[in-house]
């Protein structure tokens, strides 16, 4: 045998060595001690470092599971692929907004056993924050932080348009009047808004609800064209007949990003806007001398049973299906889901607690000063959280569509919502049938 | 013939990394997706098998329809456009003057720059309040749109931004005009053409092979832009006038965890390129001359 016909094989025999060699080095040392489990996160900045203290205080609490903490940005992607590909973390920190659609594709595995075990149960929460992770009969997520919004106002426009800053607007007329009088014009454009019903965006598909509009009957009915939506939507293009629906935009698209000095209700661009617990964290970072108050979004003066009306949203933790420690997961949940863990996470990021029992310090050392009043309104009982079915996300995209057209005074209310009724019905039919197929009843 | 086969194993075994890369990474997911488009597939649970129904439904889909048209009314904006500047530039970039290949450079560099920084970039250009380019319109008296925000004005801004992209054409173009033989430009000297006869009647007709290379890429460039409008406009705003084919894919497949009928339009939009790739070709048999033949 010459060298020449020795040579095929060697390559191949070494390239194979190399392979498993490189395999060996970048292996995980498996070590006796605790499991380690993977928890993906969205969350960056003061409000990562929030988590990462609850997950060291876990981690120091007990020697079975150490949790590894990743930021994950795009995690509900990322979740959804790596579930796909049969290898997601152990737990996953998603959206409210996700559990239907997740849930309906299997992706994460329902906690009930894990809860009946652990004794967690619907009454150590507040009802509005224990719905958005309870689905079908089943509980698939567990809360982090919660959020709930009211109407944030800027008390130094209020003054320099004449209003007390000590009187907030009461009804949805009031603020109307109010927003007329701060908004001021300089060489024909926009100079500052007293209101505007697209900032800052996020609820454009939900001014129905203040309106005591609902978007799905919780059956077999889409409500987008209730009369109340239809209302809400007369309202929304109210203000583009009033101050003209291409001013607004272009004033608009003069502001910077919502996390930044040029924000628009941080630069006293706007004087009034629904914003949520966060708000005080970038109101403490980038305009704190900025004199402002907040009080419960004004209602319908014809609707008094509508006050007091909050969008409640949360962040959740999920275990995805195929994850390798299911039961260490739960662990490092429940220990999220105590008092102490609850408290020192909502304390982090600023924000109340999803759990009934609240301790004396976290009041006292809360910072934001309406704490209580985002603590109370979700207790209340007019709050609003997307509609939990999984076709949601297209729901959504069709009314923030139907949004820009009344808007833009492209189509009237009532043709606009008409629109989306007739389009996510028959969606809506379709999907509840395919449930019944999976034998699932919705 | 041992000899032969043994070369061919050899062959094989070198090019083996690209055909499995090809045909785990591309062929299989390619195959795969015909398959999906005819089923209720949500990546996570088992494809079922549906027949025709996401063709079926994405006839009766208004918004399949609307971005289609919007992708359309794109794509005949931008291609002709696009070409004729780049083709003029590459014409310009192709006289001796001094200093050319600096020039060359300055046209080609921007469409280095990654399409994301870039999206962010025209946003604040294009920012209806306080961009550079209405500070401009409006120092000269003109009207300035709120290119972002009207739905009139964001499809022609996407245009406008497009023509940033114009180097990569141009070195095609160029490497086209260094190709066109000497002698002829000399004989239409000797004939007296001037510079526009010798533009239309060599410099053209050389470079046709090139010009329709540029136009079956800018068709499936165009009628596949997706990165940059997703990011300067999110869910297609404003009023979905920017809502092209590609974002409502991705939307599906990602978002709405449809894939299945996301593969049914993007086998859509592949028929579609290639009839219209076809289509071309068949045109330029006319039209486009290959000195070789």
């Amino acid at each position: 045998m010459s060298l020449r016909n020795l040579f095929t094989p060697l390559f191949i025999l070494g390239t194979l060595a190399l392979i498993w060699y490189s395999e060996a080095i970048t292996a995980p040392h498996r070590e006796p001690g605790p499991v380690h489990i993977t928890y993906w996160e969205k969350w960056t900045g003061f409000e990562g470092d929030a988590m990462q203290a609850v997950v060291d205080a876990f981690n120091r609490s007990q020697n079975r599971v150490h949790v590894d903490l990743l930021t994950i940005s795009g995690i509900e992607n990322k979740t959804l692929l790596a579930v796909a590909g049969g290898n997601p973390p152990d737990v996953a920190g998603l959206y409210g907004p996700n559990v239907a659609q997740y849930a309906d594709d299997n992706a994460v595995l329902p906690l009930d056993d894990y809860c009946q075990r652990f004794g967690i149960t619907a009454e150590q929460y507040i009802p509005a924050y224990w719905k958005i992770g309870f689905y079908r009969g089943h509980v698939y997520a567990l809360p982090t932080t919660p959020a709930s919004t009211a109407l944030h106002y800027n008390k130094q426009m209020f003054q320099e348009a004449g209003l007390d800053p000590n009187r907030p607007p009461k009804t949805i007329e009031e603020m109307d009047a109010d927003a007329e009088k701060i908004t001021t014009r300089r060489n024909g454009r926009i100079d500052k808004a007293g209101f505007m019903p697209a900032e800052p965006g996020w609820w454009n598909y939900g001014w129905g609800y203040i309106f005591g509009g609902r978007l799905w009957d919780g059956k077999a009915n889409i409500t987008a064209n209730s009369p109340e939506n239809v209302r809400a939507f007369a309202w929304i293009a109210s203000y583009s007949k009033k101050y003209g629906a291409t001013e607004l935009q272009t004033f608009r698209s003069g502001f910077g990003n919502f996390s930044s000095p040029q924000n628009a209700f941080l630069a006293s661009k706007v004087a009034m806007e629904l914003q949520g617990v966060w708000m005080y964290n970038f109101i403490d970072k980038y305009a704190p001398k900025l004199q402002w108050g907040a009080v419960a979004f004004p209602y319908p003066a014809d609707r008094p049973d509508l006050a007091n009306s909050t969008f409640v949203d949360e962040d959740i933790l999920v275990i995805p299906r195929g994850a390798k420690h299911p039961d260490e997961a739960f662990e490092f949940i429940r220990y999220v889901q105590s008092q102490e863990g609850m408290e020192l996470l909502c304390m982090g990021q600023r924000k109340h607690t999803p759990l009934v029992k609240v301790s004396e310090a976290f009041w006292k050392q809360h910072p934001n000063p309406f704490i209580r009043l985002f603590a109370e309104l979700p207790r209340g009982k007019n709050t609003y959280s997307p509609p939990q079915i999984g076709l949601w996300p297209e729901y959504h995209a069709e009314l923030n569509n139907a949004f820009d057209e009344v808007a833009l005074l492209q189509k009237t209310p009532q043709e606009a919502l008409d629109a989306v009724q007739a389009r996510m019905q028959p969606k809506l039919k379709e999907y509840l049938h395919r449930l019944q197929l999976r034998g699932e009843t919705p | 013939m041992k000899m032969q086969r043994r070369e061919a194993l050899i062959a094989l075994l070198f090019i083996s990394p690209w055909i499995v890369g090809f045909g785990v990474f591309l062929l299989y997911p390619l195959l795969a997706s015909i398959y999906y488009s005819f089923c209720d597939y949500s990546v996570l649970r088992p494809p079922v098998w549906i027949g025709g129904a996401n063709y079926h439904d994405l006839w009766n889909d208004e918004v399949f329809w609307l971005t289609l048209k919007n992708t359309a009314v794109y794509a005949i904006m931008a291609l002709p456009s696009g070409m004729a500047l780049a083709l003029s530039l590459a014409l310009l970039l192709n006289t001796k003057v001094r200093g050319m290949t600096i020039y060359r450079t300055i046209f080609f560099v921007p469409s280095l720059v990654p399409a994301v920084s870039l999206a962010v970039l025209w946003l604040w250009v294009f920012n209806g309040d306080n961009g550079i380019l209405n500070y401009v319109l409006r120092t000269l008296h003109l009207p300035a749109p709120n290119w972002l925000g009207d739905p009139a004005w964001s499809k022609p801004a996407l245009v406008l931004l497009g023509v940033w992209g114009a180097g990569q054409a141009i070195v095609i173009y160029l490497a086209g005009l260094q190709d066109v033989p000497q002698h002829l430009y000399e004989a239409a000297d000797l004939d007296g053409a001037g510079w526009w006869a010798k533009t239309r009647h060599v410099t053209l007709p050389m470079l046709s092979p090139v010009i329709l290379f540029n136009l079956i890429m800018g068709i499936i460039g165009t009628l596949q832009v997706f990165t940059v409008p997703y990011v300067m406009f999110p869910g297609g705003s404003p009023a979905r006038s920017t809502y092209f084919y590609t974002m409502y894919l991705f939307d599906n497949a990602f978002i709405y965890h449809k894939m299945g009928y996301a593969c049914a339009m993007g086998w859509i939009m592949f028929v579609i390129i290639l009839i219209l790739t076809m289509f071309s070709l068949k045109l330029s048999e006319r039209h486009v001359y290959y000195g070789g033949s």
